[in-house]
């Protein structure tokens, strides 16, 4: 036991020596396996991933596996076979990556998870995870509003697909943030599946629900697609989004800056689309001098309001 | 009274779906006691009972082409694919600067390829219909997708958007093009012998072909009107959030309009329809939709009250239980 962990960490040490020299002699080469272009997010972090790693001078490797998880390990095993110096995955799925994985450790390859988790008990089979903290997330909607509406207001929550894990961790966020001020209520809470047809349909019947929108104050959404929805049906009651009821979600989708900045909404916490940045300044910290960064890597969870939404649409409308 | 005597067995067979929608609306309106308030809101018909009408539009619109289909003892599991691409071009024409007439022309005219492209696939080649209209249900989000580049293509064409924001003598206009598809539908298969032939395909293929019936146009043209019906259902569905949405537009819909079908009692094994009551099947599936959002129960619930009032319905239709029950229900007494 005692000789493998020696042996085990003089490899690592010639290994952190050697790819010093590397760093010294050319520049990093890093395979990014993405999960394909199913949404604007993922576009704009694989756009966002190609000028971060122009920023810093390291030659980055796309590969868009089309949402399947055997493209991703094709990929992934050609990253390996190209001696890559890290590899990135967004992985489609949480389960089923043991044994590439393992491969690239055999290699020496570190692995970087960006956006999403894996489920393996072997944490070491990646050098660390990039995600957001998606419970933080409802954490920060669920502060403002209480500071917003000095703890009194009527909330109905527009919740994300039932069983998924935004949707289980950005309701739990916003009702630990809640929690302390027993006149913030959620009096109705109701699945819209992320879409923006689901969230007009439940906010319809919401409205309805609550003496045509008369005791509802604020629209919590899961994601701000389902909120553009909410604030169509809120408009077609007669009554003003952004006004009469107050409209907050998360992610920053360039469509929901624009109905900020016409007024329609009020705070949106930006998913934010650089998993890659935080990612490549690990490893090239780590290929410097062998700082093993910690295990999971929070991207910064930021609230945007009205007054900036007009720039950040301008800025965001060429990324999406 | 001699009127009523064609019109009285026409109203016992849709006994069963009538009875199921009084329920379900009873139960809606006992969750919720302002069910049926209406009122007008900006010149329109505003209020849960009329959500049902505009809600179930989309699911009514796919039905009335399900419906045939399913006639001839075929399955089209690609309307809402078709959904998906006819708000994708509607979306990128309207945005590419075209006028209304130009874009629903458009819509529909790619609906139309669509469902003539499965009715080949199943009345030429004699694929079976389920897989031949698998393969655009797969393929056909792909190609959504690939009109949209994988994003929600948002226009502002207050004339598109009128589609399903607007309204007719204050009637919604979702209910409005309901209405017209019905009455269309109606007259070319009940004021036609095209009904007739339907009936005769689903009932067998051969002997109709036989008989004088040409089959392969008879079906080409029934896919090509559900492709059709699935175009307007898209239109409808895009106009209302004002964005085209490949990923989300017109998704599992397929299914609910099988329901529908189903629940209307067209059997599927072809030969006998009704799109009057596949419409009340549209009705009934959205006056639970919308019950459970009124409800207020956790969204947990949702599929299992569904899947337990459908099954009670079709339980209903059941000659062999409903046998039983009589038999049980005479004994009883004694």
């Amino acid at each position: 036991m005692k000789i493998h962990t020696l042996l085990a960490g003089a490899a690592f040490a010639a290994l952190v020596g050697l790819s010093t020299a590397a760093v010294a002699a050319d520049k990093l080469t890093v395979g990014f396996s993405q999960v394909g272009s199913e949404s604007g997010w993922r576009a704009a972090e694989t756009k966002v991933a190609k000028s971060e790693a122009e920023k810093r001078g390291v030659t980055l490797k796309i590969s868009d596996a089309q949402q399947k998880q055997e493209n991703q390990i094709k990929a992934i095993r050609s990253f390996i076979a190209q001696g890559v110096d890290a590899i990135f995955v967004a992985p489609v799925v949480a389960t089923g990556w043991d044994s590439v994985l393992a491969e690239a450790k055999d290699a020496k390859i570190p692995v970087f998870l960006l956006d999403r988790d894996i489920d393996s008990k072997d944490k070491s089979l990646y050098m660390a995870s990039v995600t957001s903290d998606q419970v933080e997330e409802g954490r920060i909607d669920g502060r403002w509003l209480v500071k917003q509406t000095n703890g009194k207001c009527n909330v109905v929550e527009l919740q994300g697909t039932v069983g998924s894990s935004p949707a289980i961790s950005r309701k739990k966020g916003f009702e630990e943030a809640i929690a302390g001020s027993p006149g913030v209520k959620i009096i109705r809470s109701q699945s819209g599946d992320f879409t923006r047809s689901g969230g007009k349909q439940v906010m319809e019947s919401f409205i309805k629900a609550e003496n045509g929108g008369k005791n509802i104050c604020a629209v919590y959404s899961h994601n701000d697609d389902m909120a553009i929805g909410a604030i169509q049906a809120i408009k077609e009651a007669g009554l003003k989004p952004g006004k009469d009821i107050l409209v907050l979600a998360i992610d920053g989708v360039p469509d929901f800056f624009k109905a900020m900045s016409e007024g329609e909404a009020n705070a949106t916490v930006e998913l934010s689309p650089d998993m890659a940045g935080p990612a490549l300044d690990a490893l090239i910290a780590y290929k410097k001098d062998g700082t093993m960064p910690p295990k999971w890597i929070k991207t910064k969870s930021t609230i945007f309001f009205p007054d900036t939404a007009k720039a950040e649409y301008e800025r965001r409308k060429s990324l999406y | 009274m001699t009127g009523m005597a064609p019109a009285f067995p026409a109203i016992r067979k849709a006994l069963p779906q009538i009875g199921a929608l009084a329920v379900v609306l009873l139960a809606n309106w006992l969750v919720f006691p302002g069910f049926f308030d209406i009122r007008l809101q900006d010149g329109r018909l505003f209020g849960s009972v009329v959500d049902v009408f505009v809600r179930g539009a989309p699911v009514a619109l796919l039905a009335l082409g399900m419906t045939l289909v399913i006639a001839t003892k075929g399955i089209d599991l690609s309307v809402g694919a078709v959904m998906a691409i006819a708000g994708a071009v509607a979306a990128s024409m309207t945005n590419a600067g075209h006028g209304l007439p130009l874009t629903i022309l458009a819509a529909i005219g790619v609906g139309l390829v669509c469902g003539l492209w499965n009715g080949m696939l199943v009345a030429l080649l004699r694929i079976q219909p389920i897989v031949a209209t698998l393969i655009l249900m797969v393929a056909g989000r792909g190609i959504a997708q690939l009109i949209t580049e994988g994003q929600i293509i948002t226009f502002v064409d207050p004339a598109l958007i009128f589609l399903a924001g607007g309204s007719f003598l204050s009637i919604p206009m979702p209910v409005v093009l309901v209405i017209l598809m019905f009455v269309l539908t109606l007259l070319l298969v009940r004021a036609t012998a095209l009904g007739l032939m339907i009936e005769a395909i689903g009932v067998n293929l051969l002997s109709s072909a036989y008989s004088g019936v040409n089959t392969k146009v008879v079906l080409i043209a029934v896919y090509g009107w559900a492709g059709i019906c699935a175009a307007v259902a898209g239109l409808v569905v895009a106009a209302d959030i004002h964005g085209a949405d490949a990923n989300n537009a017109g998704l599992w819909l397929e299914l609910d309009a099988i329901l529908a079908s189903v629940i209307g009692g067209t059997s599927l094994l072809g030969g006998r329809f009704n799109i009057t009551l596949a419409l009340l099947g549209a009705l009934i599936i959205q006056a639970m939709n919308t019950g459970i959002l009124l409800s207020g129960f956790r969204p947990e619930f949702n599929l299992v009250v569904k899947a337990l009032v459908v099954l009670a319905v079709l339980l209903f239709q059941s000659p062999q239980l409903m046998g039983m029950l009589r038999v049980t229900f005479r004994r009883a007494p004694k």
